[in-house]
């Protein structure tokens, strides 16, 4: 697919998550809007799925690591075709199936459940080893936050990745550099990233997480890597797209009222006639 | 008791965990560095290739097996019952029992008699922490027959189940003819003026208080409730109904596990003057685990004296 395409695509996902949180009056539009991209690239482009046949055995598997930021997953998903876009608003309403984090009791096409920091990648490298224990060639993707990286459950994880030679996963820093109570240098600084999944025997590759040209580039790279798995991270603007959003930790789990719904709607818009 | 053969349900663990791996080709077994202890090592040796090991990193094991589920794998995770219940209580509860992954847990090193290495791994709160999480199956089985037995069950069951061992050696009570269901109790005794109900390595004790207690005239009925979820209700009230008075008797804490769960069942639907053997609210300590059980009342002559107080009082 082409990066006018997937820019399509990402903007209708940056849509989908002001819709949705705008809907549910909660939610996390900051960092949805960081990966928008990335979920795009995943769902349209690099992996192995179908949304007619959501628990196919042999299909790639998604974790939402960062398990607050699924209305930028749904976006992608319903993008993509395995629900209706008009089940968007329904995000965090009782008795949806798009609960505030993801759970794959409710909603078909969600691998794991998640939302609890750290678990996540942990249970991505399960999947990754059951594909290699059962000699099968699905990969494994998962989404971190920068901030999760806090969390001591992602480096036992990661030690464990490094150590099992887990090459079919691919762990993705969205790294926006915010966390909900402000900048992630100065709540208890994860930095260097790179360095640390290296240490734990990563191959680590640095990127611009909202151009697909890098993301394309580093996913390659990722599948050429052999004995070992892919730390990929991407450097990101959080609320990106959202002219009142870009950058501003107060937007990390805050909903857009109804006269800033119209602004954000607006500016997504206008992106969207840009691209053409 | 001298002549009866005594195995640790750890023992059982490991060994049943081999033996079963050829008829489930989709068991896998995890441990965090404990196999020697845990007797996952017996799996080891027989099935290398099917063990992993996640090393001293119990939160990740959880996690790690609930990915290992959704893959059509069937993961046994094993470490001792602190660590699992507690250590990495969130990881149970939000990577397994939420998603309802079919997760087993075999957890050992259960209760006091643990023994030397003290309060720190003396998990005496795991059936309550385990019994909470909705959909998880909670069994504690008394002896070697039953551990085989409810370790099968587990592997047919699908949805996650923890299972509580012991380290010390305990008799064996079951033989092969003994019908193992996941939430069904048994009688092992019959009995018309108190009801103990037991699990673990508090059965034997049942089973010998029983005896003192037919000494001094006292019949008691004796039920095993290996599954303390979902627990047998119907047993329990029959037997109620029948006596009058029931005890539990058990090796954790008095409150939220066997007793705390026959107590809820009984005060919903058959209002019973009840007491809760068990360990009344502290901490365990160090000792050679004859000795706790004994300081602690959990062994038959303890279990013995406190249903003669409870009847006679």
């Amino acid at each position: 697919m082409n990066n006018k395409e997937l820019m399509k695509h990402a903007n209708e996902v940056r849509k989908m998550i002001i819709i949705g949180t705008h809907s549910a009056k909660a939610g996390h539009p900051g960092g949805s809007l960081s990966a928008a991209d990335i979920f795009t690239f995943l769902y349209f482009e690099e992996m192995n799925i179908d949304p007619q046949d959501p628990a196919n055995p042999d299909r790639d598997r998604f974790v939402l690591s960062k398990g607050h930021t699924a209305p930028g997953l749904y976006g992608a998903m319903a993008e993509r075709g395995y629900f209706s876009k008009d089940e968007i608003p329904t995000l965090r309403h009782t008795g949806a199936r798009l609960q505030g984090h993801p759970s794959m009791q409710y909603l078909p096409g969600i691998d794991m459940s998640s939302g609890s920091l750290g678990q996540g990648i942990s249970a991505a490298c399960g999947m990754a080893l059951g594909a290699k224990l059962q000699n099968k060639d699905f990969r494994v993707y998962t989404l971190l936050g920068d901030g999760e990286l806090e969390e001591g459950q992602v480096w036992e994880a990661a030690m464990f990745a490094g150590a099992k030679k887990l090459d079919n996963l691919v762990v993705i820093v969205d790294n926006n550099n915010l966390q909900i109570d402000g900048p992630i240098s100065e709540v208890n600084n994860p930095y260097p990233i790179d360095k640390k999944f290296e240490a734990f025997n990563f191959h680590v590759i640095n990127i611009n997480g909202n151009d697909f040209d890098e993301i394309r580039a580093a996913m390659k790279e990722a599948r050429a890597t052999k004995g070992m798995p892919t730390c990929i991270v991407a450097k990101t603007l959080k609320g990106k797209g959202v002219s009142f959003m870009e950058n501003q930790v107060a937007w990390h789990g805050v909903a857009p009222n109804d006269e800033q719904f119209e602004i954000a709607m607006k500016d997504l818009e206008r992106i969207g006639e840009e691209i053409g | 008791m001298a002549d009866v053969k005594k195995i640790a349900t750890r023992q059982s663990y490991g060994e049943s965990l081999r033996d079963l791996a050829e008829q489930y080709p989709n068991l896998v077994v995890l441990d965090a560095d404990l196999s020697n202890a845990t007797k996952t090592g017996t799996f080891k040796k027989a099935y290398p290739d099917r063990f992993i090991n996640c090393g001293i990193a119990e939160a990740n094991m959880m996690s790690i097996a609930a990915g290992l589920s959704t893959t059509g794998l069937i993961p046994f995770a094993s470490t001792f019952a602190m660590f699992a219940s507690g250590r990495a209580y969130e990881q149970v509860r939000n990577s397994i029992g939420y998603p309802h992954l079919n997760v087993k847990i075999g957890a050992t090193h259960a209760g006091i008699s643990v023994g030397e290495d003290g309060a720190s791994h003396q998990c005496l709160e795991d059936l309550a922490l385990m019994r909470m999480i909705p959909g998880m199956v909670v069994m504690c089985p008394a002896d070697d027959t039953e551990a085989r037995m409810a370790i099968k069950a587990a592997l047919d069951y699908v949805g996650p189940v923890y299972i509580r061992f012991g380290r010390a050696a305990v008799p064996v009570v079951f033989d092969e003819n003994y019908k193992f269901e996941i939430g069904k109790g048994a009688i092992l005794r019959e009995g018309t003026d108190v009801t103990i109900v037991a699990n673990g390595l508090c059965v034997a004790s049942a089973l010998e208080a029983a005896d003192k207690l037919a000494a001094d005239g006292i019949s008691a009925e004796v039920i095993n409730i290996c599954t303390i979820k979902p627990l047998d209700d119907d047993l329990i009230v029959a037997s109620a109904k029948k006596t009058g008075k029931v005890v539990t008797a058990e090796e954790h804490s008095i409150i939220g596990g066997l007793g705390g769960a026959v107590a809820e069942c009984l005060a919903e639907k058959c209002p019973t003057p009840m007491y809760r053997i068990g360990v009344r609210d502290r901490f365990g300590e160090s000792g050679p685990a004859a000795e706790l059980l004994h300081k602690y009342m959990l062994d038959g002559e303890g279990v013995y004296r406190q249903v003669k107080e409870f009847v006679t009082k």
